[in-house]
């Protein structure tokens, strides 16, 4: 089955590395749905996320072409394990009238999203949740006119 | 500020503290030195000129190439034939652009080659300066990893971390692209003697379990095949895996990287599996209830259709590289770790064992399909040279091919009982790679016999290499097999595209309209005249009444020899498996 995984990739802090890993990525044939790059508490650390989707094997591939890389430290498929993953979304939804301005109000309410702009023919929404809180909320928003979207890709850290 | 203390002198003490200076370059140089570099085969450039300069006072030997791709597969012909690292040296621009086909073959094939490229200034790179190229970019993905240098201080340790990298875990080759103001720059940085990273540790502690496992899974095979590949050489774990087969008695195939490491002339030796294998190998493959993968990676020129390949059986992979584990074929069991180290710890465990019926089907299948040819009235078979060179040299010579047909047949008809004996660009395919390899490999093994055999094809690309062996009046012999065709890609197209020949036609003969040439009869090039302006000693034969005093003259004379062989143009490589076919397509025309 096809999923979306989320691998979290240790590396060296260091020129090229992030063009080496998308490099490989890219070259061997599979996609990338978001990618996130910054330092760890080790500032010579850097912590990649990585969203790659595909089945069980395509998977077990990725993470062992990464882990081969010199310059990787270490290599976690999060979706494997106890995890908080977010993401944070930017959404601009057309508001034709006040009433549809009220339904997205309420809608931002029950996901804990805030309205962060708001114009006389639309708002902007900032919500931020877990990949399965950002696909329900988009998917709700999708019977609305929606004029913008910006998503920050997933950033996952271990539970224990 | 202890030694100050201590020694109580402290005049003494500051002057010991006084660092030493270096070059960059002199790092350079004295860190192929401190990693056993005895050759390096490169071109100088602007932006290498001060390695150069640092050269002429080197303890090893230079080779002025001719060309840097020349210079990348000499590098490589010498790692395969000796183990050690291959070294090469090159400018920056074209010169590194050149070496990326020689990069690239190396990886495929895991080499360990370092490539030290020279750069443009640190300040200038990105401003599209002369003889400038993204080198760490282009390289990137033909190399195990590649370093730019972006401080003086970084060269030693770097040149000590490139050796590491290439010589360990799986092989391969390392670029290490040095900014011409830090060749000059000096530093107080010291080689390290001792190599550590933390996000590159190829050390891998097998498993008991997984070696009792294959162990049970070997004690319980009625049909067990092995199935060696190229990781077998670079881990050099060939009296291993032979002490298993002759122990349990299993018979074994090699990939094209493999020749060797299992003697082509023992009873259990089925020789090549794959695409252009043996008939006994695939059937073997076919049938077997247990295949052991030792250090192959199921290439897809090896199964044909992967889902149909080895069908029958528990499938075991053993690699030093495990992103090769599952990558085309899934494994019952995989197991990853060094293959001599495997295969020792599994000898101790395993029963001996005959498999008397097993062998037996497997001696029938061999001896009613060997490798064998059709003669043609009045003309040279391609094989039968080979035939004839294995004779002269009572099969003991390091074998350099080229690739294509010539490459098959060296493989089909050259049995080899050595590791690291028979030399070719497998995972790659890189035509042009023959003569400069084994003139690589003559310079790390100057015992043996070293032939080239090549096509008429493969030979025109990197011929100047030759002058080369002349100059250092290397003992060489350069077989070209001249078909007048690109005989591989002619054979695919006689077979699988109705023979409709389209740029196959390498002489000025037979070519369609639109690669329209006038008939021009002789030979063009004339490959005896282009030897001799080199320097060698040629001849050209076109009957076997001719080949043998020609080889033998050849062999025994003891310079760089080029025998020009007129083969039948017509000539294909059987037995073959279309691609992506299975033993049941096999042809086999061998009448």
């Amino acid at each position: 089955m096809s999923n979306n995984h989320i691998i979290n990739c240790l590396v060296e802090n260091r020129p090229g590395v992030l063009a080496r890993i998308v490099g490989l990525i890219s070259g061997r044939g599979y996609n990338i749905e978001t990618l996130n790059v910054g330092p760890t508490a080790d500032p010579t650390v850097s912590n990649m996320t990585i969203v790659v989707p595909g089945d069980a094997q395509v998977i077990t591939q990725v993470t062992r072409q990464l882990a081969k890389q010199v310059d990787v430290i270490k290599v976690m498929n999060m979706t494997n394990r106890r995890h908080l993953n977010r993401e944070l979304i930017l959404v601009r939804v057309a508001t034709d009238d006040h009433h549809v301005r009220a339904e997205l109000v309420d809608l931002a309410a029950l996901f804990s999203a805030r309205i962060v702009a708001v114009r006389e023919d639309s708002v902007t929404i900032q919500m931020v949740g877990n990949q399965d809180d950002v696909s329900d909320f988009l998917r709700l928003l999708s019977s609305y006119e929606v004029v913008d979207i910006s998503r920050s890709g997933v950033i996952a850290v271990n539970r224990e | 500020m202890k030694s100050e203390k201590r020694s109580g002198r402290p005049g003494v003490a500051a002057r010991k503290r006084i660092p030493q200076l270096r070059s960059g370059a002199q790092c350079v140089v004295d860190g192929l030195v401190d990693a056993g570099c005895e050759v390096l085969f490169g071109y100088p450039g602007g932006q290498v000129l001060e390695i150069f300069d640092c050269l002429a006072n080197s303890p090893f030997k230079f080779i002025l190439c001719r060309h840097e791709q020349g210079a990348t597969h000499m590098a490589d012909g010498y790692a395969r034939a000796t183990g050690r690292p291959g070294c090469c040296l090159v400018t920056s621009g074209p010169g590194a652009t050149n070496t990326v086909t020689g990069l690239a073959t190396a990886f495929m094939d895991g080499v360990p080659l370092i490539c030290i490229c020279g750069q443009v200034a640190l300040a200038k790179i990105g401003n599209d300066s002369f003889q400038e190229a993204d080198v760490s970019g282009i390289t990137r993905s033909v190399t195990k990893h590649n370093f730019l240098i972006r401080s003086v201080d970084e060269i030693p340790e770097t040149i000590a971390k490139a050796f590491y990298i290439a010589t360990t875990g799986k092989p391969g080759p390392v670029v290490i692209d040095i900014p011409a103001d830090l060749q000059k720059a000096k530093t107080a940085a010291k080689t390290p003697h001792r190599v550590k990273m933390r996000s590159y540790n190829p050390v891998y502690k097998v498993d008991p379990a997984q070696i009792r496992d294959l162990a049970d899974a070997v004690n319980h095979s009625e049909s067990p095949l092995l199935y060696v590949g190229g990781g077998a050489v670079a881990a050099n774990a060939s009296d291993a895996v032979a002490a298993v087969a002759r122990k349990a008695g299993i018979p074994v195939c090699a990939t094209l990287m493999a020749l060797g490491v299992f003697p082509d002339n023992d009873p259990l030796s089925l020789r090549m599996v794959g695409m252009h294998g043996s008939v006994a190998a695939n059937y073997a493959a076919a049938r077997c209830d247990l295949l052991i993968s030792a250090g192959a990676r199921f290439d897809d020129r090896v199964i044909g259709k992967a889902d149909k390949f080895a069908p029958k059986a528990k499938i075991v992979h053993i690699d030093i590289d495990i992103s090769s584990l599952g990558k085309t074929v899934q494994p019952d069991l995989s197991i990853h770790g060094d293959l001599r180290e495997v295969f020792e710890a599994l000898a101790a465990e395993i029963k001996p064992a005959s498999h008397r019926e097993w062998l037996e089907q497997i001696n029938r299948w061999r001896s009613r399909y060997p490798f064998t040819y059709p003669r043609r009235e009045g003309e040279l078979m391609p094989q039968t040279v080979v035939e004839r060179i294995y004779e002269l040299t009572k099969g003991r010579a390091v074998v350099v091919t080229d690739v294509g047909q010539n490459q098959m047949w060296s493989a089909q008809y050259y049995p080899c009982t050595k590791p690291r004996h028979f030399i070719s660009s497998g995972g790659l395919g890189t035509m042009g790679f023959g003569l400069p390899a084994a003139i690589g490999a003559k310079f790390g093994n100057r015992r043996d016999t070293v032939v080239c055999i090549s096509g008429d094809g493969g030979a025109q690309m990197n011929f100047q290499e030759l002058v080369v062996a002349v100059e250092h009046r290397l003992p060489l012999v350069m077989v070209i097999l001249n078909n007048g065709c690109l005989g591989m890609v002619r054979q695919w197209q006689e077979l699988f595209y109705g023979k409709r020949y389209s740029g196959v036609s390498i002489s000025q003969t037979g070519r369609t309209a639109n690669e329209g040439v006038p008939d021009r009869p002789g030979f063009l090039p004339d490959f005896v005249k282009l030897a001799e302006a080199h320097g060698a000693t040629a001849c050209r034969v076109s009957s076997e009444a001719e080949l043998v005093p020609a080889l033998e003259r050849a062999f025994s004379s003891g310079g760089v020899q080029v025998v020009e062989c007129i083969v039948s143009p017509t000539a294909n490589v059987y037995p073959m498996i279309p691609p992506g076919g299975t033993v049941a397509d096999i042809i086999n025309r061998t009448v």
